[in-house]
């Protein structure tokens, strides 16, 4: 089981991720805890003509899976346009991460999407 | 004398199932204990022979569940010695209990400027209904911190420090449930009630949260003398949904119902109605009859062990799992050192250059696919974790039925999780 949870790349990510990071003056923000185990996320995104993810970043700790699926999901969006990313599921997260949690760990691959759905809420449309 | 653990794993079904292949090598007890065969059967047999609601019944059924219930309080209050059955309230949980003491008491006795002292090493069961009934009438929460290594800042003579002629509640864990700290409550109390001679009218009440304590050495409420006391049932043995509530009778007496409805009156009149005799009058509907029962049996099943073996079974396990574990590179121990110090509960972490190597859920997560149960996380004590430096922490707890052995194969399934997360 633990060989599908840390395959490789994901371990790769962990110890080197992209788009970690903060960006001053973004057009988006949003921070989610995940009261399980405090597993923090905050997601900052910058804008294109209002429609388009021109940049990406996330910050914050937590374990592997939550780390390198907020690492996953921001490289994921970058260029793409918001009304495509809203309709983002879970599944999409997992089949971006390649791995399948345990009931209790999903959480924590899934708290990345949860921000970013939160931090597109705020846009004005 | 010393426990029979051979004997005593042969009492828990539950012991003989594997995790994803491997046997199970149960370490969460400090989240919930399991259950022996003598506690599921007990539970079994009120509901296949005499199941009733108690106390209104006069048929037999109703007068044999009333028996057991009543029973089982009486053998709760003598375990923890605790007076007559009187001063034990059932509750869902030790949560509940608090929550009882401050809707109950909290409410009449707290006004605006009073204080709260509580530790840093509280569980979040004694601290957010603290934070609602000070933010309720006004009042303020103070912390005895604690020190690097786990203890309670506090000297005898620093206690005065943290106490005011406004200090209306101290609430502390007798065993915390991340650093394993055993707190010298007793001593506490005694400097707490001088404290009313000197400074104040009245001493500070005190409520201490057993949670930890009860499940794993003897406790003497009389001979601690707290104000109020609580713990919960499934942490020793017991079923989920039982807890307990002792308090002092003259508090019991004078305090006002949590909840009401049945149960919990004398007479009911359209406009108003009075309220049974303690205990009774905290326990409005009909109470959780299987889960007393159950308490009792488990109540029963330690008593035939003795707590004072429960307690060097358990010391003689943390002294040997404090020494494998800290000859694992890199991890760290938190609470104090010394085993006559603290509890069975070791909470640690992997850091590497000052920082979290393995967060403790990816480890947790390793273990598990060794079969081995931990916990990971902040234990409820996010506070705590904030003091600590720590985002959160890998916890292992033992009880009656484990073994060296067990911790024998803790020690790889850790070493393992380091390879796979390359911390070399």
């Amino acid at each position: 089981m633990e060989d599908q949870i840390y395959r490789q790349e994901l371990l790769d990510i962990i110890r080197n991720p992209s788009n970690r990071g903060e960006i001053s003056k973004p057009d988006l923000e949003a921070r989610a805890v995940n009261p399980l185990c405090g597993d923090e996320v905050k997601l900052q995104i910058k804008l294109k003509s209002g429609e388009i993810v021109e940049k990406a970043v996330f910050s914050g700790n937590g374990c592997a899976i939550s780390q390198a699926s907020a690492s996953l999901l921001t490289q994921n969006i970058e260029g793409k346009k918001l009304s495509g990313i809203r309709k983002l599921k879970g599944n999409d997260i997992l089949k971006l991460i390649g791995i399948s949690p345990s009931p209790s760990r999903i959480g924590c691959a899934l708290l990345s999407l949860e921000v970013l759905m939160e931090a597109l809420g705020k846009v004005k449309s | 004398m010393s426990i029979d653990v051979e004997k005593i794993r042969t009492d828990f079904p539950i012991l003989r199932r594997e995790v994803h292949g491997k046997p199970l090598v149960y370490f969460d007890n400090a989240a919930t204990s399991q259950k022996p065969r003598q506690v599921i059967d007990a539970i079994s047999d009120y509901y296949s022979h005499y199941n009733a609601n108690v106390h209104r019944g006069v048929h037999k059924l109703s007068e044999e569940a009333t028996a057991a219930f009543e029973g089982a309080r009486k053998k709760i209050a003598d375990f923890v010695n605790a007076g007559d059955g009187r001063q034990i309230v059932f509750t869902r949980n030790a949560t509940e209990a608090i929550n009882l003491v401050a809707y109950s008491w909290g409410r009449k006795n707290m006004k605006k400027g009073d204080e709260i002292l509580l530790t840093q090493m509280e569980h979040h069961s004694n601290l957010v209904p603290w934070q609602i009934l000070a933010n309720e009438v006004g009042a303020k929460l103070r912390f005895i911190e604690i020190d690097e290594n786990g203890e309670l800042r506090i000297k005898k003579e620093e206690l005065r420090k943290y106490l005011t002629p406004k200090t209306r509640l101290v609430g502390l864990v007798h065993v915390s449930n991340v650093l394993g700290t055993i707190n010298p409550v007793k001593r506490f109390i005694e400097e707490i009630s001088k404290f009313k001679i000197h400074n104040s009218k009245f001493a500070p009440k005190v409520l201490v949260d057993g949670a930890q304590a009860v499940p794993h050495m003897p406790v003497s409420i009389q001979n601690i003398n707290p104000d109020f006391y609580v713990f919960t049932g499934h942490k020793m043995l017991g079923p989920t949904g039982i807890g307990v509530l002792y308090a002092k009778k003259e508090l019991l007496e004078e305090m006002e119902p949590f909840l009401s409805g049945g149960e919990m009156i004398l007479e009911v009149d359209w406009e108003k109605s009075s309220w049974n005799y303690v205990p009774w009058k905290f326990e409005a509907g009909t109470p959780d009859v299987a889960g007393a029962i159950g308490l009792g049996a488990a109540v029963d099943y330690l008593n035939s062990l003795g707590m004072k073996n429960v307690r060097e079974h358990e010391k003689e396990l943390t002294a040997y799992a404090l020494e494998q574990l800290s000859k694992i590179q890199d991890l760290v121990i938190y609470g104090p050192k010394e085993v006559e110090k603290r509890g069975g509960v070791i909470s640690f972490n992997i850091i590497k250059n000052g920082k979290v190597a393995i967060h403790p859920h990816d480890l947790a997560s390793i273990l598990d696919t060794e079969g081995i149960a931990v916990r990971s996380g902040h234990h409820c004590a996010q506070p705590l974790m904030k003091v600590l430096g720590i985002p959160a922490a890998a916890r292992v707890s033992f009880y009656i039925y484990n073994t060296k052995d067990e911790i024998d194969k803790l020690i790889p399934a850790i070493e393992k999780a380091k390879f796979i997360f390359k911390v070399d």
